[in-house]
């Protein structure tokens, strides 16, 4: 057993879910008690879908248990058939379920549906959301994609037609999903720059695609992956089945964009693409009002492959201090490591959030980078944060077109990230200016809300939160019996410092007195530890 | 799947009225729900769900923003090691208790709240409760109810929680009489009723849940027991079982209800008639005052209730008698008839009612109403909206403080918004 207050990601039918509900014509029959229902909210109000999601839910009770539940099931999916009218159907059996042991897939096949009903093995014990979703798009394609695969051995036929006429321009865009963070506008901005290039896009899924839209993915030339935790699985099947080749670049950030272009070129034998006029990201970042981001240190979190790729932006595009990297996508665990080994820091490869959180505290970063979870974690702590990554709340499904990829995704990305930094100045000048009238000491950081406490490094909890001991790494030197204290001059001196790295200054300095045996902190203490820490 | 049937129920007082009982696909929350707002009510008190990762994340998706606050309830999740033998599963939920104790040390009373997952797996939780409770006594309290999906909607979950705390109430000595509110009501509403309770010099009351989980109210033959919400059937039961007496009346939704749930309380205590009359006055002014504001924009609306809370038919009431707005179906997860009958009395007969839920027929039925405004789950509302149907989520009525005279005008409020909104809109 697992203790566990918030998760990052949830069980795998939810990403069976987030598959059925990105596609047309799909239906999925959910054997599931009463309450599991709980998921459809997500689509209609984190996302805002304007229509309930196509899942039926068999709803069994306590009483039904005895016996008749494979033959509720049986009328569920019957009932779905004849409403929906679906061109496929999945089915499968949520953690409950999956313990009073019915096979869904067996009891969907004695029905003689008249279209294809793919069953699904997700093991619910085992495996997560995005587990779910990949094997869930893995098993349609293979279902509905397999039978127009050629023989082993032998070239598809539209493949050796492309061949003669000496072009491979068509291809499929796979991995955008409902509930996927900025998927929808990630989609737009990289089918128009493979347009631009010439690539003729042939199919997009699993978002918006109808299951006859899945049986013409081999007609492709090649396969754009862009969520590797999503498309990774069906793409590698293609592969083998069709020979289509897939691209291994995810174009988050300028560079990863440039190389995702000539993976592209190679791929479809088109020439290499010429830099696009509304690519703003790497002039702001050249401009002087940017120099004050260098050296900025920078802890990253979220699913593996936006964590990976915001790393590198933020150390290659934004000369930020990557100081943290980590991901609670255990499938991509080998890849998060060799990406942190890169930065020179260790992975941490976590689905626990107080492990995030400590990891935070300890390494005293400027900016975070992260999920909903490293916002709030980053709120308690007074450090500037923005999100990159899933889970996310309703904010972060915007209006705006907003991507993370291509060319508009890089302008994105700078404001994104660049704004709370921005706050975190803002704040700085105000607290300086604090004895002034009109500013008070009480005053809470405008980028924190209206609500949030000053901010103090570990002293910033929600004002809801109940009086709880906070993990002692993050209260440094709140230590029990903790013999060291602050001269009236120091504790003054030390407001100076912007409070976003007021913390990792009072640490340092406690440190360094309780090194040296030093019982009072005196102004001294603290710029002896400036300049001995300032190496 | 889909078993409807109309059977009559026999209502006191009244013709018995049929009811349309379904069952299908329920769109509703589990009981595990009711955890989210029974944990800010009963401060030292932690609700530990043995659960699957679903089970998780429907907490965290039900308690939104409150999840990053340090919550008081989290979830044992269940994995693959601990399907493998329950004695294992045992040992394991030891090992997590232990180090939630030790890590809260601030919880007084320890709930272990059981899912669809520990009871399809027969994990005997209330055996664990009292070997935990051995263990960790007089410091921490453990309990054990069900919040699963197979036994329990929604509020359900509060009445099995309570009822798991009614043997635990000490024997009140001797037949000394004392009022009992139960339902958990904002503090705010029972800072209200128990002024109103003083003046009609209705007393002792007390209140289950209380906010200390040391303080449980005495109970014996002499309690009298007035339900605060409607879904309290167990909870009841378990009182009445201690000896208490329920005294019997409609809910304190909107002026027409408060006032009888109070005068139920204080013609049981022999508060004279005219007595009554006079304390209530001032309430019931600015009550009825509060709600001529929203009048217009309700009356003659046609309202249709998807079951959720078992609130629905106490809204109904009063948004029929009060607001003169036009029933058209009130469905309910579950209808208690004895807990009901003063509500049913009230309820005009133009009312279909339905017990349990086949969604997608319902669905039907309310685009053959066509009301002016659908209550419904969240996961209905966006839908049905995009349809061009004004909805009320009805969520927001269990969390909101809504029962009492001075939140009535804020309760019509709730249905009057939806319905302003779209005649400003233009879009």
């Amino acid at each position: 057993m697992q203790l566990a207050v918030w998760t990052y990601e949830g069980p795998p039918h939810v990403g069976a879910m987030r598959i059925a509900t990105a596609m047309q014509g799909v239906h999925y029959v959910l054997h599931a008690p009463q309450g599991d229902t709980y998921a459809d909210l997500l689509f209609t109000m984190i996302e805002r879908r304007a229509a309930r999601p196509p899942v039926t839910y068999t709803t069994f009770q306590a009483r039904d248990l005895g016996g008749d539940t494979a033959e509720l099931f049986k009328t569920a999916v019957r009932d779905a058939y004849d409403r929906y009218r679906p061109q496929a159907m999945l089915v499968g059996a949520s953690c409950t379920a999956e313990l009073i042991q019915d096979d869904p897939g067996g009891l969907a096949k004695t029905l003689g549906l008249p279209i294809p009903v793919v069953p699904l093995e997700l093991p619910a014990y085992q495996r997560k959301e995005n587990w779910g979703a990949a094997e869930t798009f893995y098993q349609l394609v293979r279902a509905l994609a397999g039978p127009h695969a050629p023989p082993p051995g032998e070239a598809s036929s539209r493949r050796a037609s492309g061949a003669t006429r000496g072009a491979g321009r068509r291809c499929n865009i796979l991995g955008p999903t409902a509930l996927g963070f900025r998927h929808r506008d990630d989609v737009a901005e990289i089918r128009t720059l493979l347009q631009a290039m010439g690539c003729e896009v042939n199919v997009v899924a699993p978002l918006g695609a109808t299951p006859a839209d899945l049986a013409r993915l081999g007609e492709a030339d090649f396969n754009v992956v862009l969520y590797p935790e999503v498309a990774g699985q069906a793409a590698g099947w293609l592969k083998r089945s069709f020979g289509q080749p897939c691209t291994t670049t995810v174009p988050i950030g300028v560079g990863a964009t440039r190389r995702f272009c000539a993976e592209v070129a190679a791929l479809a034998g088109l020439p290499a693409r010429a830099e696009d006029a509304a690519l703003r990201m790497p002039w702001y970042s050249r401009s002087v009002d940017s120099t004050y981001l260098t050296g900025k240190r920078v802890f990253v979190f979220g699913d593996a492959t936006h964590a990976i790729a915001a790393a590198q932006v933020a150390a290659k595009e934004l000369a930020f201090e990557v100081v943290g990297l980590g991901s609670y996508s255990r499938e991509f665990g080998r890849e998060v490591r060799d990406a942190a080994k890169a930065h020179g820091v260790e992975a941490l490869i976590t689905d626990d959030y107080l492990d995030v959180e400590a990891a935070i505290a300890a390494a005293q970063p400027e900016l975070v980078l992260g999920t909903q979870m490293e916002r709030h974690i980053a709120k308690r702590l007074g450090i500037p944060c923005a999100v990159i990554s899933a889970p996310v709340h309703v904010q972060d499904f915007p209006a705006r077109h907003s991507p993370q990829m291509g060319v508009e995704g890089a302008n994105v990305l700078f404001d994104t990230w660049v704004h709370p930094l921005m706050m975190g100045l803002e704040e700085h000048l105000l607290t300086m200016f604090r004895d002034d009238f009109e500013f008070h000491d009480g005053a809470a950081a405008s980028h924190l809300g209206a609500k949030a406490a000053p901010a103090e490094l570990g002293h910033g909890a929600a004002p809801a939160a109940p009086s709880v001991p906070a993990p002692a790494a993050v209260t440094p030197h709140a230590v029990a019996g903790d013999p060291i204290a602050w001269g009236t001059e120091a504790e003054q001196e030390l407001k100076k410092i912007p409070f976003f790295v007021r913390g990792k200054a009072r640490r340092n300095t406690e440190r360094f007195a309780a090194e040296r045996g030093i019982g009072v902190i005196t102004l001294e203490t603290l710029y002896d530890a400036k300049a001995h820490f300032a190496r | 799947m889909s078993v409807a049937s109309a059977a009559p129920i026999a209502v006191a007082g009244c013709a018995p009225r049929p009811v349309l009982r379904e069952r299908g696909q329920h769109e509703v929350f589990c009981g595990l729900t009711g955890i989210v707002w029974l944990h800010r009510k009963i401060q030292d008190a932690f609700f530990l769900v043995v659960g699957s990762r679903t089970c998780a994340h429907l907490l965290q998706s039900a308690a939104g923003v409150m999840i990053f606050a340090e919550p008081r309830f989290a979830t044992a999740i269940i994995d693959e090691r601990d399907l493998a033998g329950l004695a294992d599963c045992n040992d394991e939920l030891d090992r997590v208790v232990a180090r939630l104790v030790e890590r809260r040390p601030d919880i007084r009373l320890l709930f272990l709240v059981g899912s669809c997952p520990s009871e399809v797996i027969k994990l005997d939780l209330s055996r664990a409760a009292q070997r935990l409770s051995r263990r960790f006594m007089p410091k921490v309290r453990v309990l054990s109810y069900s919040g699963s999906g197979i036994e329990t909607t929604f509020t359900q979950g509060e009445d099995a929680c309570l009822a798991s705390l009614v043997p635990e109430m000490p024997a009140e000595p001797g037949t000394a009489r004392s009022l009992l509110v139960v339902g958990a009501l904002a503090e705010v509403v029972e800072d209200q009723m128990l002024r109103h309770f003083a003046a009609l010099g209705v007393g002792p009351v007390r209140f289950l849940p209380g906010r200390r989980a040391a303080e449980l109210p005495p109970i014996g033959p002499g309690t009298r027991v007035l339900l605060a919400q409607p879904f309290l059937g167990d909870t009841l039961r378990a009182l009445e079982s201690r000896g208490a007496t329920r005294i019997p009346a409609p809910f304190p939704l909107g002026v027409e209800g408060t006032s009888a749930w109070l005068r139920a309380a204080a013609e049981a205590w022999g508060c004279p008639s005219a007595r009554i009359a006079e304390s209530l006055a001032a309430g019931e002014a600015r009550g009825r005052a509060a709600l001529a504001r929203h009048r217009d924009s309700l009356a003659g609306k046609r309202i249709f209730f998807f079951p959720d809370s078992q609130l629905e038919i106490p809204l109904a009431r009063f948004l029929s008698r009060e607001m003169a707005m036009e029933l058209t179906e009130v469905g309910t997860p579950y209808l208690h008839r004895d807990i009901m009958a003063e509500e049913l009395a009230l309820l005009p007969d133009s009312a279909r009612l339905s017990e349990g839920q086949d969604v997608d027929r319902q669905l039907d039925r309310c685009r053959d109403a066509q009301p002016d405004i659908t209550v419904c789950g969240l996961g209905l509302a966006n839908p049905l909206e995009a349809e061009g149907m004004a909805t009320k989520w009805s969520i927001e009525l269990v969390f909101t403080p809504i029962q009492g005279y001075d939140q009535a005008g804020d309760l019509a409020g709730l249905f009057a918004r939806p319905l302003d909104r779209r005649a400003r809109l233009e879009l």
